[in-house]
């Protein structure tokens, strides 16, 4: 399969510049593993309008990428490409604690998206604690399908949250929507989790609160594995792109939340810009969503430092490994840590624990080679590329695939 | 009874700390430079297969030396005794596999009870009951800390400017950067690791036709070798390269390999891979490794192909033998570098 421009996900960057690349009249591929598009944040919508034109793969996880590009999926097979614009969206910061392996402790956009692929949640008691505004929509969403919200911990200070509303009142409506559909929900502010036990969880305040479940969202991770895998150039963890949404790697875009954690307006905004640019459109010089945006949202819920030292020596901080904190805390580097533990060797490849021990440890987890996912072994034959001249895999110029 | 000599050894992989190890035990002070990661090269690349080889003095002493180690290693360095079994793929196979010292010849109902994975069709086996398997860049560590090495992370250029009793040069794949003149040749292989499939697989697996692929000198091969993981993963091997110097994955040379794994495993193709990666043996025209002194106070430990995890203990007996003057364990005349110049 060929097309001029492939989009790597569906939520409102991917859509947005699915839009803007359509009115090319262009051919566009647009690939997400979910089986719906809308992404994390409009996932489940039911008016989700792909435009015309736009060849959909949903279910579709990318491992690899060739330059020139040839795209491989699961289980799809290969896409042939000229142009790429990486809409790969952001996972959720989890942060160590006592107990938060345990069942009953659920990232907070997990939660969401379990309880609105149908888990049912009805009664029960939760607590959704973390930072940033995600919290106010996941309580929003668990309470609408019948959770008892016993209340939301954001762990900015409340002045801080009032200064960031008052700079940005564009924002306040939404704000206020929300905390509308959660009247008589305690709003607690430099407040967060310490410990979770079985149907408990203790708070920084020493008060301790009987629930089911606990929705955790510490923040966001920007998913630029892609871009690292292509060889796009990151600042600060962070795809680096141009005005017109151009990465440092020719023909490969970039937009939403791997440019900086923005959420949707900002991700709509480039997500346009990103399909016009990438199909020869005039691109529109209106920025409302500017780097001053990203910062201001990334310094308001900062994360408060004691929430990287809440993990004891007996917490796991690798998941798949089951790699305690007290492991982990001898070693000077990632690399040695790794080999010698395996934390990040499992089956999620250091997604999880390495933004963990990046802010535990200060530890840069390296490791983005295919594939990008875990595949059966027979899909990785359908990377079949003609036998490469020798050593020609750091070459720039490379041939371009049919 | 003579001064502890200092020693120095270049390279902190399994060879180098094995060393340290032996020489600290004979009370030498050891001082270990490398510049990258102890253990993180072959020693991290490898499948951490012990495995005797007929005829190699070396890889027997060295299996010995490895179950009595094993009772004092870590937990972490997963020494598992799970045994290997060579595959005959037809009647030709079984009946030269035969001839192998110390195994047991396994029919093919035999075969497919102790793997009832594995495609049908083939002929029988041969089950080498000692052969085990570790985590290697584990027992690095620990053979460094045991000896009370000083690890000093550092690239080596030159040997002549390393002044110690003894220097040895344990620097596997990467040595004909310090020493191009001696007969090593960087061999890449590839290895896929799986998610957690418990029960698929109970030994290691490798085919009879594997021995070709590794004392063969064809520029490209791939054999049939599958190692069962204590956690339930699942290594797949091998392949073996001259002539590429890349870390990156040879994409047609993971395809066969890949190819050739599921014609003995079909259920593999349904195992979901991790990760994939590639590592150098240093490897020698003779496929046997380079121990005993070079020149001066210089000595070899390096050159053990596909072998280095499995013969690092007992390479660093016959290293310490030489070094301290004692009667050497085995015979170390197949193993010393003069072989190619005498």
């Amino acid at each position: 399969m060929t097309f001029d421009v492939a989009i790597l996900g569906a939520g409102p960057a991917g859509l947005a510049a699915a839009r803007a690349a359509a009115r090319s009249g262009k051919s566009i591929v647009l690939i997400d593993d979910n089986f719906a598009p809308g992404g994390q944040i409009w996932r489940g919508a039911s008016q989700i309008e792909l435009p015309s034109g736009v060849r959909f793969y949903p279910q579709t996880r990318l491992f690899a990428v060739d330059p020139g590009f040839t795209l491989h999926t699961e289980p799809l097979g290969t896409i042939h490409t000229t142009t790429l614009i990486l809409a790969t969206g952001a996972r959720e910061l989890f942060l160590p604690f006592p107990g938060w392996t345990l069942p009953g402790v659920f990232g907070a956009g997990g939660l969401q998206a379990l309880v609105k692929a149908g888990a049912d949640i009805k009664g029960k008691r939760v607590l959704v604690a973390g930072s940033g505004p995600l919290l106010l929509a996941v309580a929003a969403t668990l309470r609408k399908r019948g959770a008892r919200i016993a209340g939301i911990a954001e762990q900015a200070n409340f002045g801080t949250v009032v200064s960031f509303l008052k700079k940005y009142p564009a924002k306040l409506p939404q704000a206020i929507a929300l905390r509308a559909r959660l009247i008589g929900v305690p709003y607690m502010t430099g407040v967060w989790p310490t410990r979770f036990e079985p149907r408990q969880v203790t708070l920084s305040t020493g008060r301790t609160l009987k629930i089911d479940y606990l929705a955790c969202g510490f923040g966001l991770v920007p998913n630029t594995e892609v871009a690292q895998h292509l060889g796009c150039r990151l600042d600060d963890g962070f795809v680096a792109v141009d005005s017109r949404q151009r990465t440092t790697v020719d023909n490969v875009y970039c937009a939403g939340e791997p440019t900086g954690i923005g959420g949707l307006d900002k991700a709509l905004e480039e997500g346009e810009r990103a399909g016009a640019a990438a199909t020869g459109q005039p691109v529109s010089r209106k920025r409302s969503h500017t780097g001053a945006f990203v910062r201001d949202l990334a310094a308001t819920f900062a994360l408060h430092h004691q929430l990287y030292s809440l993990a004891g020596p007996e917490t796991i901080l690798c998941r798949c490994e089951q790699v305690t904190h007290a492991t982990l805390a001898p070693y000077r580097e990632w690399r040695d840590a790794k080999l010698q533990t395996r934390c990040g060797m499992g089956a999620c490849q250091g997604r999880i624990c390495g933004p963990i021990v990046h802010h535990l440890f200060g530890w840069t987890a390296t490791s983005i080679r295919p594939p990008l996912v875990p595949v059966p072994a027979a899909s990785l034959l359908t990377t079949e590329t003609p036998p490469e001249p020798e050593n020609d895999r750091s070459d720039n110029a490379h041939p371009s695939n049919p | 009874m003579t001064p502890s000599p200092d020693v120095v050894i270049v390279g902190a992989g399994i060879v180098g700390a094995a060393c340290a190890y032996e020489l600290a035990q004979a009370g030498a002070r050891v001082e270990v430079i490398d510049q990258s990661t102890p253990g993180s090269g072959a020693t991290a690349a490898g499948m951490g297969h012990l495995v005797m080889l007929d005829g190699d003095e070396l890889s027997r002493l060295s299996l010995d030396l490895w179950h009595a180690l094993a009772k004092d290693l870590p937990k972490q360095a997963e020494f598992w005794n799970c045994g290997t079994i060579w595959i005959a793929a037809n009647d030709d196979e079984l009946n030269a596999a035969k001839t192998k010292p110390g195994v047991e010849m396994l029919d093919a109902s035999q075969l497919y009870q102790a793997e009832p994975n594995l495609r049908p069709g083939l002929a029988g086996g041969a089950l080498a009951t000692r052969d085990s398997v570790v985590y290697a860049p584990v027992v690095t560590r620990w053979l460094l800390e045991q000896a009370k090495a000083k690890i000093t992370s550092a690239g080596v250029t030159a040997f002549d400017t390393l002044h110690a009793g003894a220097v040895i040069c344990a620097t596997g794949a990467l040595t004909p950067k310090l020493l191009p003149n001696l007969p090593i040749k960087p061999r890449k292989g590839h290895l896929v690791i799986t998610d957690r499939y418990p029960r698929l697989v109970h030994h290691q697996l490798v085919e009879l036709g594997y021995l070709q692929s590794a004392h063969g000198d064809s520029n490209e091969s791939v054999a049939f070798n599958v190692q069962p993981r204590p956690t339930g993963q699942l290594l797949i091997g091998s392949s073996r390269q001259y002539g590429v110097e890349t870390e990156s994955i040879d994409r047609h040379m993971l395809h066969r390999m890949l190819r050739h794994a599921f014609e003995y495993l079909p259920a593999l193709r349904d195992c979901n891979v991790i990760r994939t990666w590639t590592g150098f043996r240093a490897s020698t025209p003779d496929k046997l490794p380079l121990i005993g002194r070079l020149r001066d106070h210089l000595y070899l430990a390096t050159g053990h192909e596909g072998l280095g995890i499995t013969t690092s203990l007992g390479t660093a007996k016959l290293i310490a033998a030489e070094i301290l003057g004692r009667t050497p364990p085995i015979p170390p005349e197949p193993y010393r570098p003069e072989r190619f110049h005498g």
